[in-house]
C-alpha cells in the first residue's frame, strides 16, 4: 500500500467484502419483512375499516372485532379450534410417543415400520380429507361395511351429525401427524446415553421404569416443539375440513380459517375476515413468539 | 437403546412376551394405517355396482382401470371435462421453480446467517423463522391485491412467486442450522489461504450441504405440491393447481357420483410426493430431525 489512492481502492474492496453477508441476507430478508410484516400490518389495518368487497382505508376503530365475537358462526369457530386443537395434540404426542418407544425396542423392520407410520404426512390434507370423507360415509362406508356383516345397530355416522363433525377431522388429522410425531421421537430416542440405561439396568431397573424414569422425561425438548408445530399446524388448519366435512353440517364443524375464508372470499366481508385473521395471528403468536424467543436465547448462551 | 439381549433381565420367556406384545401392537398400528390407502386404492379400481354393493374392504373383482383413465384425462372438472391431466402439469410447473428457487435463496442467506455472525444476525434469523410459523389467512388479502397489482393475479406465474417467498423462511432456517454444525475451523482454514465469501460457499460449503439440500427440496416439494389455500384464493379455471382441481371435482354436483373417478383422482394428485417419500423419506427424517428440530 504505497500510495493513499490505492490504499483507498482496497478499503472499499475490503469493506465491500466484509459486507458480503449483509448484502446477501439483506434481498431474501426485505422480502420477508415486506411480504411478512408488511403484510401482517396491511391486514391489520383493514381489519380496522368498514372494507367489504374491495379494502377501504377509512378507520373505523374495533367494530369488526366487536361483531366478530358477537357472531355466533365465528365462536362456534374458535370452539372448535379449542376442541380440535386440544385433541389433535394430545392424540398426536400420545400415539406417535408410543410408537417410537415400541419401534426402539431393536425392531427388525423397522424401516419398513416407519415408512408405514409417516406416509400419511406426504399427502396433501385435501387427499386424506377425500379418503376418509369416503371411508366415514355412513351409506358406504364404515357404517354400512358393519352392517352387512350382521351387526345390525352398528352405527358410525359422525361425518353426517352436527354434534360429532369436528371430531372426524380429529381423527383423520392424527392419522395423518402421529407418525411425523413418532419420527421426532425415535430419533431423539436414538440420542439418549447409552451407558446411562445400562447403568440403570444393572440396578435392577425394569424397562419400563427407565422409560419413564430417565428417558421420556430426557425428551422433554421433543415435546415441546412438537407441541409448538402440532399447536401451530391446528390453528392453520383449513383443507382438511374443506375437503372432509366442507364445515358442515351447517357450520358444525368449520375452524377459524375456514370461517376467514368464507368471509374473506365469499361473503364480500374483507373487514371481518381479516379481523379474524388477526385472531388467529394473535393465537399463534402467543405460542410461537414465547418459543422462539426461548429457543435463540438458549443458543445464544449456550 | 442398548441391545435388550445383553442386558440383565431380559431373558427367556419374559422377553419372548414382550416381543409378541410389542409386535401385536406395531403390526396392528400398520393396519390402521394403510386401512385407508388400501381402501382407496380397491374402490378406484371397482366399478360402481361393485361399489353400490358396499362391500368397502373387499378386494375388486378384477383389475378395472378405467376410472384411472377417467379421472386422469376425461372427468369434468368444473365446465372443463380434461381430466386432471392439466391441473398435474399445472402444479409440476408450479413446483419445480419455486423449489429450486427457494432451495437457492435459502441455502445462500442460511450460510451468511451462520457463518458471519455481523450484528443483528440473530435478530433478522429470529424475524425470518417467524415466518415460517404464520397462518396465512393473515397475507391472503393483500396477497391477492398485490399479484393483481403485478399483473400476475390467476397465474402460475403467480403462486410460484408466493410459493418461493414464503418458502425462504423455511429453507433458510434449514440451512442455517445445518451450517452452524459445520467446524468453524473448516471455514478459518480457507479464510487464511484467501478463500472469499463466494469461494468458501462454493468449494466448502456446497460439496457438504447434500443432506441438507434434500431435506429442503423434499420439505419444499410437499409443501408446494399439497398446498390448498394459496391455490384456492389466487387462481381459478385452467389455471388451478391439482389440489384445488381434485377438491372441485370430489365436491362437485352432478347427479351421479363416481366414487371410483374421484378415488383415482385422489391417488393421482397425492402420487408425486408419495412417490419422493418412499425412495427418500429416510433421508428426510434424518435431516429434519438434524437441523430443525433442535431449533
Amino acid at each position: 500500500m504505497s500510495n493513499p489512492q490505492q490504499r483507498k481502492q482496497m478499503s472499499v474492496l475490503d469493506r465491500l467484502q466484509r459486507y458480503l453477508p449483509q448484502l446477501v441476507v439483506g434481498p431474501p430478508f426485505l422480502l420477508i419483512v415486506f411480504f411478512v410484516y408488511g403484510f401482517i400490518a396491511w391486514t391489520g389495518f383493514i381489519s380496522l375499516t368498514n372494507s367489504r368487497m374491495l379494502p377501504t382505508f377509512d378507520f373505523q376503530g374495533i367494530q369488526q372485532y366487536v361483531r366478530l365475537l358477537a357472531m355466533d358462526r365465528w365462536n362456534v369457530a374458535f370452539h372448535n379450534l379449542l376442541i380440535f386443537g386440544s385433541l389433535y395434540i394430545l392424540f398426536s404426542i400420545t400415539i406417535g410417543c408410543v410408537l417410537a418407544v415400541l419401534l426402539d425396542q431393536r425392531i427388525r423392520a423397522e424401516g419398513a415400520l416407519r415408512t408405514i407410520y409417516l406416509y400419511p404426512m406426504a399427502i396433501s390434507f385435501i387427499v386424506t380429507g377425500t379418503a376418509w370423507k369416503w371411508i366415514l360415509n355412513p351409506s358406504l362406508g364404515i357404517e354400512s361395511y358393519m352392517q352387512q356383516l350382521g351387526w345390525e345397530s352398528f352405527q358410525f355416522d359422525w361425518i353426517v351429525n352436527r354434534d360429532m363433525a369436528i371430531y372426524v377431522v380429529v381423527l383423520a388429522a392424527v392419522w395423518q401427524a402421529s407418525g411425523f410425531v413418532m419420527a421426532l421421537f425415535l430419533s431423539a430416542l436414538r440420542t439418549v446415553d447409552e451407558d446411562i440405561i445400562r447403568a440403570a439396568h444393572l440396578d435392577g431397573a425394569s424397562t419400563t421404569r427407565i422409560y419413564f424414569g430417565i428417558i421420556l422425561p430426557s425428551l422433554r425438548p421433543v415435546f415441546l416443539s412438537a407441541f409448538v408445530i402440532l399447536a401451530h399446524l391446528s390453528i392453520k388448519s383449513f383443507d382438511l375440513v374443506v375437503a372432509l366435512t366442507n364445515g358442515g353440517p351447517g357450520y358444525s364443524s368449520t375452524l377459524p380459517a375456514n370461517f376467514m375464508y368464507e368471509m374473506a372470499f365469499r361473503r364480500n366481508q374483507i373487514g371481518l375476515g381479516a379481523a379474524s385473521a388477526m385472531m388467529m395471528l394473535a393465537t399463534v403468536a402467543a405460542i410461537i413468539v414465547p418459543y422462539l424467543y426461548s429457543e435463540l436465547r438458549a443458543k445464544h448462551h449456550g | 437403546m442398548a441391545e435388550p439381549q445383553t442386558l440383565p433381565g431380559a431373558n427367556g420367556k419374559r422377553y419372548l412376551l414382550g416381543r409378541l406384545f410389542i409386535w401385536t401392537l406395531l403390526l396392528a398400528a400398520a393396519v390402521l394405517y394403510l386401512g385407508p390407502i388400501y381402501v382407496v386404492l380397491s374402490t378406484s379400481l371397482k366399478d360402481l355396482a361393485e361399489i353400490r354393493a358396499g362391500a368397502l374392504l373387499d378386494l375388486p373383482h378384477e383389475l378395472n382401470f378405467t376410472a384411472w383413465r377417467e379421472a386422469w384425462s376425461s372427468a369434468c372438472i368444473g365446465v372443463r371435462c380434461e381430466g386432471l391431466r392439466p391441473y398435474f402439469l399445472n402444479s409440476v410447473i408450479m413446483s419445480v421453480p419455486s423449489v429450486v428457487i427457494s432451495t437457492l435463496i435459502g441455502a445462500l442467506s442460511g450460510y451468511a446467517l451462520s457463518l458471519f455472525r455481523f450484528r443483528g444476525a440473530n435478530i433478522i434469523f429470529a424475524l425470518m423463522l417467524f415466518g415460517c410459523f404464520i397462518p396465512f389467512q393473515i397475507v391472503i388479502l393483500p396477497m391477492a391485491q398485490t399479484l393483481g397489482f403485478l399483473g400476475i393475479a390467476n397465474s402460475i406465474t403467480g403462486l410460484i412467486v408466493v410459493h418461493t417467498i414464503y418458502g425462504i423462511s423455511f429453507t433458510t432456517l434449514f440451512f442455517r442450522n445445518y451450517y452452524v454444525s459445520v467446524p468453524q475451523e473448516l471455514v478459518r482454514a480457507a479464510t487464511m489461504d484467501g478463500a472469499g465469501f463466494f469461494r468458501i460457499f462454493w468449494h466448502i460449503m456446497l460439496p457438504l450441504s447434500v443432506p441438507i439440500i434434500v431435506v429442503s427440496v423434499i420439505w419444499q416439494f410437499t409443501q408446494v405440491w399439497n398446498e390448498f389455500l394459496f391455490g384456492a384464493s389466487f387462481t381459478s379455471g385452467g389455471a388451478q393447481p391439482v389440489t384445488v382441481a381434485l377438491n372441485n371435482l370430489i365436491n362437485s354436483t352432478t347427479s351421479v357420483k363416481q366414487y371410483n373417478v374421484d378415488m383415482a383422482a385422489a391417488l393421482i394428485a397425492a402420487a408425486p410426493t408419495l412417490v419422493v417419500y418412499i425412495i427418500a423419506g429416510r433421508f428426510f427424517v434424518r435431516g429434519l430431525t438434524a437441523g430443525a428440530v433442535k431449533g
